[in-house]
């Protein structure tokens, strides 16, 4: 076990755990912030994605101890965030959701694609979304989503 | 059936059940239907003058502020039912919208599927089972609160109307819903309330966005795997590679030596196998104590299942005919139509898994005399009895929460509750202590619980004009009902749902034989949303458009022309793709191709066209045009949704890795790296969906999307390349 301060969702916060933990697990039991979800632990679904230093990062294999200083932003802070905000409700507006599961790491992906290119090509959308798996299948409103969010920055 | 206009009392609720009110504690009105009146009621019974709710037998709650909480007697995992049966009773009960909730209903007899008999989700059934029931229920309540208006105002009910949550009088009266509550829940139930015209409703019918949107986007909402209770610890199981293996010996010390690991222990599991179970007090902790494990397993005693072995005999058993489902016209037609113009084709299909996005997982705790339960089920019934069974208890002492779930596609209804039983196994064990027993993404995948492997062959004779004359069928696979308690829907050993699909395809087929294998293999089997449809409708609508191209005939022109007249959802279905895709169809750019199918599934006509082009050795699906006539579409927003993404999922079965495979008794697949399901460049680009008007009763919409996909785009890339496709999943082009 050791101590590790970490900087979630602008707050400092400390956890005392084994090294290996993953980021996730960090959040989702010792910080009790469980909308950033386990999907398959192997970094394949994108269903744990979070911003760590601005960068949407797979949260299930990243270990506690590499976090270091680097802020991380959750699903739980992303509508203080001007463009989360318009990526949230677009998500509502677009009536996207069904089980819902995946959308938090899905909108965390949005929300760093439109940081970055505030105009995405379709192109541009399949790269950034084209890791995250939506077993529902909500790819098209997805997309729609995320134009109709883009138009709005 | 169309829809009832009037008092419909001849529905199994007013045979079987009767409703109650009662006040709350806070002075709302609960409306509460028993199904079981004598015992249930008697045993709920309490003193008038100390008016109780009974909170999980509730359908309706109108609270003092104004909120109207609907209970919802299934699970929602996705399907959107926690949005429509609320706007079902709702609209009957004239309520204000935005003051609506929508909560999901504990295990109860009361919020039991009234045709199925028991509370589960399957069958595309929530809203076509409940529709009447929401609809009485809303129609109700309304009649009990204009009577408890009518009788503070001194007027005759039908002076009064309502809307928006507030009842009017004639001489321009009025009181809130809330204000009413308290006088209205002492009314007595209406035996028979109006129910409105079609022409009335308000919400249903509209596209209504969801009631659990805004949760699912900002983190907030809590999913079973979410649950997080005061001393909870946490388990995960290390389960056998073989199915029914059994623990020889374990070597537990490195597992015990991780820190936060409490207890390392074996557990019986499903189908006599039995496994480690290692609790900690976090799930990091228990999932490196059970990496640690070291165990020697026996699986001397059970069969180990092989898909290469499997082909082989399935192959074998295809040759001849088995237990018959069909034998229309004349056996002996196929035999007199010349060799040249009879056809064979066999198809594979592989072992399938759901892998719904939240790993499995159920919440116990085991307080010796009671338990109480948390659980993303579709089947709270048959879990609840299960939970009970493992702890001694009666299963009225296992309050049973249902949980919000991250997509199940049939996997939360397992018939033999296995993982509810494997969670009440260790909270036996741990005993007052809430234990959280999570499948981790490999448990899953490896986990059994699969559509079946399947093997069809089938035989046809075209007659000079193209149309087929003389059809044998022979399916072979697993049967998902044998040696469950649903078995006793099986008729002659015929497991309907191995041939669902075929047996009763609306196409005019004079001379028809289906037949089916079920052969034991020791792989579990489950129902993969649509069933027997996820294999049967490829197989149908790739021969169909084999037939019309075989024919020079227009794939629309074909299959209206063998559809039978009575399939009229089918055809309205056809019809209206055929408009609806017209202007893309004539556009296609070059190297592009357009492939149609049609299915009919849970009493849902759906027709699809796709345009679809080659890219990277994989189908490109540019654009994916959908027909459907589900009745009347009580959320159509939720109806187009729905469709417009359940073809994705039907996508699953034509990834290059979308299949499940054994060698030697193990599987082959760990995770969603070596089984992966469709991603967003996998989906359809763009899709549209269009439905028939209709004002009949609605019927099933979240399995009939899955069906139609695969045959649509396999249909289109023959036309690209020439080359047939009928063993899935789709490896090469």
């Amino acid at each position: 076990m050791a101590t590790y301060q970490l900087n979630v969702n602008g707050a400092h916060r400390e956890v005392t755990v084994d090294p290996s933990t993953p980021l996730l697990w960090v959040l989702r039991e010792d910080l009790k912030m469980t909308g950033t979800k386990y999907g398959c632990g192997v970094s394949a679904c994108g269903a744990c994605t979070v911003h760590v230093a601005g960068i949407a990062t797979r949260s299930c294999l990243l270990p506690v101890s590499l976090v270091g200083e680097r802020p991380v932003v959750t699903i739980e802070a992303i509508g203080q965030d001007p463009v989360g905000r318009v990526v949230q409700d677009a998500w509502v507006e677009n009536d996207v959701v069904q089980c819902g599961y995946c959308q938090s790491g899905q909108i965390m992906c949005a929300v760093a694609l439109l940081k970055h290119t505030p105009k995405p090509t379709d192109v541009n959308i399949e790269k950034s979304m084209g890791g995250n798996i939506c077993r529902c299948g909500t790819y098209f409103r997805i997309r729609e989503a995320i134009k109709a969010a883009s138009q709005r920055l | 059936m169309p829809l009832t206009t009037t008092n419909a009392n001849d529905l199994n609720l007013s045979r079987r059940g009767f409703l109650r009110a009662s006040s709350t504690a806070a002075g709302g009105l609960l409306l509460t239907l028993f199904l079981d009146p004598p015992a249930a009621a008697q045993e709920r019974s309490e003193a008038p003058s100390q008016p109780k709710a009974y909170p999980p037998a509730a359908f309706v709650e109108i609270r003092p502020d104004g909120k109207i909480v609907i209970q919802v007697n299934r699970l929602e995992f996705g399907q959107g039912v926690q949005t429509a049966l609320p706007m079902i009773l709702a609209d009957e009960l004239d309520a204000d919208w935005s003051q609506v909730v929508g909560e999901l209903a504990p295990a109860g007899d009361v919020y039991k599927d009234q045709i199925y008999g028991m509370q589960m989700v399957g069958g595309s059934g929530s809203i076509a089972h409940s529709f009447q029931q929401y609809r009485e229920l809303g129609a109700k309540t309304r009649a009990m609160l204009i009577a408890a208006a009518a009788e503070r105002w001194q007027v005759m009910p039908e002076q009064c109307r309502t809307a928006s949550s507030i009842v009017h009088g004639p001489n321009g009266q009025s009181a809130k819903y809330a204000e009413l509550a308290t006088e209205a829940a002492r009314k007595p139930v209406p035996a028979t309330a109006r129910l409105k015209n079609p022409s009335e409703f308000r919400l249903v019918g509209k596209k209504m966005r969801r009631l659990d949107s805004s949760p699912k986007c900002n983190g907030s909402l809590k999913y079973g795997l979410d649950l997080d209770l005061s001393g909870m610890v946490v388990a995960v199981v290390a389960h056998p590679p073989v199915f029914g293996a059994k623990v020889k010996s374990v070597d537990d010390k490195a597992a015990r030596s991780v820190e936060g690991v409490r207890e390392v222990f074996e557990i019986p599991l499903a189908r006599g196998a039995t496994g480690v179970a290692v609790v900690a007090d976090r799930f990091w902790s228990a999932k490196r104590g059970r990496d640690l494990l070291k165990i020697e397993w026996d699986s001397s005693s059970v069969e180990r299942a092989d898909s290469s072995q499997l082909w082989t005999k399935y192959k074998e058993l295809a040759r001849a005919a088995g237990n018959v489902a069909v034998a229309r016209g004349d056996d002996g037609a196929m035999e007199r139509i010349a060799a040249s113009n009879r056809m064979v084709a066999e198809y594979e299909f592989p072992y399938l898994a759901h892998a719904p996005m939240e790993p499995l997982n159920t919440t116990v705790r085991f307080d010796g005399d009671r338990a109480e339960v948390w659980a993303g089920s579709q089947f709270q019934t048959g879990d609840q009895a299960a939970i009970a069974e493992v702890l001694g208890l009666k299963p009225e002492t296992v309050t049973f929460h249902t949980e919000m779930a991250g997509g199940g596609f049939g996997r939360r209804a397992a018939a033999d509750s296995h993982v509810q039983r494997e969670a009440a196994e260790i909270a036996k064990r741990l005993r007052a202590i809430p234990v959280k027993l999570v499948w981790t993404r490999e448990d899953d995948v490896r986990g059994g619980y699969y559509r079946p492997m399947h093997l069809h062959r089938i035989e046809i004779g075209v007659r000079a004009d193209g149309m087929p004359s003389a059809w044998r069928h022979v399916i072979v696979g697993q049967s998902i009902l044998a040696g469950t308690p649903f078995a006793a829907s099986m008729k002659d050993n015929l497991d309907h749902t191995t041939v669902e699909g075929v047996a009763d395809t609306p196409y005019a087929i004079p001379n028809f034989h289906v037949s089916a294998h079920n052969p034991k293999v020791n792989v579990p089997v489950l129902w993969w949303r649509s069933v027997g449809h996820t294999h049967s409708a490829f197989v149908m609508e790739t021969l169909v458009d084999e037939l019309a191209a075989r024919a020079h005939m227009d794939p629309f022109g074909y299959r209206r022309k063998l559809l039978k007249p009575e399939a009229r959802k089918l055809r309205a279905a056809l019809d209206l793709l055929e408009a609806k895709s017209a202007v893309w169809r004539r556009r296609l750019p070059k190297n592009h191709a357009v492939g149609i199918s049609c299915h009919e599934s849970f009493e849902t006509g759906v027709a699809c066209a796709v345009d679809v082009s080659i890219e990277n050795n994989r189908p490109r699906i540019h654009r994916a045009t959908l027909a459907v006539d589900c009745g009347l579409a009580v959320n159509p927003l939720g109806v187009e949704s729905m469709f417009q993404a359940g073809v994705t999922f039907g996508l699953s079965q034509l990834m290059a890795k979308g299949a499940i495979t054994l060698h030697d008794g193990v599987v082959e697949q760990r995770n969603f790296d070596s089984y992966v399901p469709p991603y967003m460049p996998d989906a359809p680009v763009a899709v549209d969906v269009h439905i028939v008007p209709s004002t009949e009763a609605p019927s099933g919409c979240g399995e009939p999307p899955v069906p139609v996909i695969s045959p649509a785009v396999v249909n289109a890339l023959t036309k690209l390349t020439g080359k047939r496709y009928r063993s899935l999943p789709l490896v090469a082009i």
